[in-house]
């Protein structure tokens, strides 16, 4: 029983590191763009919902309401002004601009609200749990993983049922193509990294509720995400969710065997998987 | 006064000249061939109408305005539609999904729609839910075409529909093309095969070495004179 309880909470944990991943995924099967800036934005958004709670008195939830749209303008503006310019054939200038910019994000956030550790206080719904059968399970892990969920639903049904979907898929394949019927790419993508930004938001709002965060939490949060993303294989959301569970899963039975191993755990599985399926879980049918 | 005009276009990749002063010209509802061999410039020529290489205003005209500089997607949205050379459906969408990428920004009421290009291509209908890559060759052009015709565009640019089909596909192929034109759109045909363009167009041009070197109603061009414009009178 004890094991169906860690690998419970360890799917839960891996709703967290989907969230993180999601955005990346989404933006990476959309452009071919890797954002080693993606966890600071998500610490950036932690402490966007942070000052709302703090300054205005909202409830963490409200506070990340107003947070998503103010992220989808930062990434629109971030992909308009920055990244449109440096992508292009050469992979290596948006690797070099969006580093540059993870260590701006970094030294900017530790000038504007110091090294301290941070949490977004919760309430009661921070220790909130329910009984499943003999297990019990945290309202707010729950919550995570639902939200997980209804994000990659969210995410596919843009994808596969909107017209925004059919340009972004039509962009990916062959943007030259894409812009003779009549698409923007740099409108695309801007569109993309919004979106990958309301992503990262509720991404925020789960990380700085379960725990503690400062300026330089961002990095450790981006292995999380890419791990996740080339487990489930590149470009697929419901991969991605996989993956992030599969790392979650793995940290928490390694923790169980040993406090000591669960950040390893998670890598170790990371490696078992790529030996095991070089292209990921869910590779697409061609790239 | 004509629907489209270029106007002593040159075109360049790098260092590289593609396109020595072409002036052509296409009138409304009217249809016309570019004829040339291989290499001729008559991509370049259709990249540099379309917006994908981007030109001094004045040198691409369009309905009375200069175009030349503007973007690819501008220029569609003024209602000129490229089936592209290839074909260059888009992999990851479906048959109708690539048919609706050609209106994903000019939506015009017209004569087309997914109807009326089912209407025209039925086997398209049938294959409709399939990745437009699982499609034969002469099937992937027909959605190439019914994409573009999507836009109810007023200028269609059609850049070697027939390469590397079988004669009877691309037979199949151009049997579509009376209805296009009865629905009024400007055509312009790409084509190394001169048989074909002869057929359906009413003026051809023959460009080689990036230059037109031959232009006029198709019964009043010699053979003799097509193919020295073609290959060259020394050849
Ligand atoms: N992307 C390119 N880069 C460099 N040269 C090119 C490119 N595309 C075409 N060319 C050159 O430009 C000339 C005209 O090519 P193109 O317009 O494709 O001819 P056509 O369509 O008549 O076969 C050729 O000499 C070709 O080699
Ligand atoms: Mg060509």
């Amino acid at each position: 029983m004890i094991w169906v309880d860690t690998v419970l909470q360890g799917v839960l944990l891996g709703g967290l590191y989907a969230l993180f991943a999601l955005g990346l995924s989404l933006v990476f099967g959309i452009m071919r763009l890797v954002n080693l800036a993606h966890g600071d934005l998500i610490v950036l958004a932690a402490y966007l919902i942070l000052m709302l709670v703090t300054l205005l008195g909202l409830g963490p939830f409200v506070a990340a309401l107003i947070a998503l749209p103010v992220m989808f303008a930062v990434g629109w503006v971030l992909q308009r002004l920055v990244l449109n310019r440096v992508l292009g054939p050469d992979i290596l200038p948006p690797l070099l601009v969006t580093f540059g910019l993870s260590v701006v994000l970094q030294n900017a956030l530790q000038e504007g609200f110091s090294a301290d550790s941070r949490r977004i206080p919760a309430g009661w719904l921070e220790t909130a749990s329910v009984p499943v059968g003999p297990i019990s399970l945290g309202v707010m892990p729950l919550l995570t993983f639902g939200s997980a969920i209804l994000v990659t639903l969210a995410l596919q049904f843009v994808f596969y049922r909107t017209a925004l979907g059919r340009a972004f898929r039509a962009t990916s394949d062959d943007p030259v193509t894409a812009s003779l019927m009549g698409v923007k790419p740099a409108s695309v993508f801007a569109m993309a990294t919004g979106i990958a930004m309301v992503v990262v938001t509720i991404a925020a709002l789960y990380l700085g509720t379960r725990a503690n965060f400062d300026p330089t939490t961002g990095p450790a949060r981006l292995i999380y995400a890419f791990e996740a993303v080339i487990i489930g294989g590149l470009g697929s959301l419901w991969g991605t969710l996989a993956g992030g569970i599969i790392i979650g899963v793995a940290q928490t039975v390694g923790a169980k065997i040993n406090p000591e191993w669960q950040i390893l755990a998670g890598h170790v599985a990371f490696l078992v998987v790529l030996l095991v399926r070089p292209r990921g879980l869910f590779p697409r049918a061609f790239d | 006064m004509s629907l489209l005009e270029t106007r002593d276009l040159t075109g360049f990749y790098g260092d590289f000249q593609a396109l020595f002063g072409v002036d052509i010209t296409l009138s409304e509802g009217e249809t016309v061939a570019v004829i040339g061999a291989n290499g001729a410039g008559k991509t370049t020529l259709m990249r540099s109408i379309s917006g994908v290489i981007t030109q001094a205003p004045g040198m691409v005209r369009f309905d009375g305005r200069e175009i030349g500089a503007l973007p690819p997607d501008e220029i569609m949205a003024l209602g000129i539609a490229v089936v592209p050379e290839g074909r260059k459906l888009f992999p990851s969408l479906s048959v109708e999904e690539n048919l609706m990428m050609g209106c994903h920004r000019r939506k015009v009421a017209g004569p087309w729609s997914l109807d009326t290009v089912y209407g025209l291509f039925p086997i398209l209908k049938e294959r409709r839910h399939q990745p437009g890559t699982a499609l034969s060759g002469g099937q992937q052009q027909m959605v190439s075409i019914g994409r573009a015709l999507m836009s109810n565009p007023r200028v269609l640019l059609c850049d070697e529909i027939s390469l590397g089909l079988a004669p009877v596909v691309i037979k199949d192929i151009y049997a579509a093309f009376p209805q296009i034109r009865e629905t009024g759109a400007s055509v312009v045909v790409v084509e190394q095969d001169v048989g074909q363009a002869m057929k359906v167009a009413d003026r051809v041009y023959c460009m080689m070495e990036g230059r037109v070197t031959l232009s006029g109603r198709p019964s009043d061009l010699s053979r003799e004179a097509i193919h020295d414009a073609y290959f060259g009178a020394a050849a």
